[in-house]
């Protein structure tokens, strides 16, 4: 399942680094303690946040996850973005709360 | 804490300066800077802000107003819920002979709706001091929230907490090297008030003053022992 997989699954919103949509997705990671992200997030999660500093992109990139899903409609900072596009790691937005979209991404992978 | 045992301490510890930083909040500050007049102390009033990310920020104000001013800008960010004492605690003001005036009926515990740049870039505008709070700490740190330390450009100033030393910190992330480090009490409660290790070498207790250390001006410097 890649990235696009997911974003036409659960109907998600993409605000950066569509370079990355074909990605793989294998699990996925919720967190928004960066420090805890980057200790335990696993390659190829898809990594779902309500933070929108624009450290989520180095911590996405250091942990090699598939992309980030910010949750709860928040909007990360202009940063964020232009470090994404940069990176090529896809940023991707939804009003729903980070359980509702763990649920759902859980659900697709099963 | 009152005004009078927090100043107490701070001569009986030998501190010149104090800054007062309650949480999302500098309605104390001007109780605690009136019972130092003539004590020998200085108090810098301020606030320690919790942004959106739950980064802790320290913010020192040159005078009382510029700190209102601040207090004005932060409340307007902070969700408009009324504080739980039998949960949060009261949230006591005191006048400067330490009698209690009353309390703060809306909730400081929490985060205000900015983010750290928001905050930073703010505090910036208004000539204030800014810099993260105890960055090596595991909870409300930059660091432990963020992940990374902070651009050493956007700051220029990190606090430690007590559990560390400056060499250790910068050990650890490099890119820190450029930055000046104090290392500070984050007291909450009396007993906690002392330990800091931090000797700023002024030409007087002003704001002013502290920023030129920062910058290392003229033979002014921040130094940690």
């Amino acid at each position: 399942m890649t990235v696009s997989d997911v974003i036409k699954a659960l109907g998600l919103e993409v605000v950066a680094g569509s370079a990355g949509l074909d990605r793989e997705v294998a699990g996925g990671y919720c967190g928004d303690l960066l420090s805890d992200v980057m200790a335990r997030a696993k390659p190829k999660d898809l990594w779902i946040t309500i933070q929108g500093h624009q450290n989520i992109v180095a911590v996405a990139v250091l942990t090699e996850v598939a992309g980030v899903v910010v949750s709860g409609s928040v909007q990360p900072e202009h940063d964020t973005l232009e470090r994404a596009d940069r990176e090529g790691v896809p940023v991707l937005r939804t009003p729903m709360n980070s359980f509702e979209v763990a649920g759902k991404l859980y659900a697709v992978l099963a | 804490m009152t005004p009078e045992n927090i100043i107490g301490l701070c001569l009986e510890y030998g501190v010149d300066i104090v800054g007062l930083t309650d949480h999302n909040s500098g309605a104390n500050a001007r109780a605690v800077s009136g019972f130092a007049e003539g004590t020998g102390v200085t108090v810098w009033p301020g606030m320690e802000v919790q942004t959106r990310e739950e980064v802790h920020l320290v913010v020192l104000a040159g005078d009382l107003e510029g700190l209102d001013a601040w207090q004005g800008f932060i409340y307007s960010h902070l969700p408009d819920r009324p504080n739980r004492p039998e949960v949060f605690g009261e949230q006591t003001l005191f006048d400067k002979e330490s009698r209690v005036t009353g309390v703060v009926d809306r909730l400081l515990l929490t985060s205000v709706d900015l983010s750290v740049n928001d905050v930073r870039l703010e505090a910036r505008r208004r000539g204030l001091v800014i810099y993260p709070a105890h960055v090596d700490r595991p909870v409300y740190g930059y660091i432990s929230n963020l992940g990374l330390p902070p651009p050493a450009e956007d700051f220029g100033l990190i606090e430690l907490s007590t559990g560390t030393t400056p060499e250790e910190v910068r050990g650890k992330y490099p890119s820190l090297e450029g930055c000046i480090a104090i290392v500070s009490s984050d007291a909450h409660r009396l007993a906690e008030l002392g330990p800091a290790r931090t000797r700023l070498h002024l030409y007087g207790p002003t704001l002013g003053e502290f920023q030129a250390a920062i910058a290392g001006r003229d033979g002014r410097k921040v130094e940690v022992y």
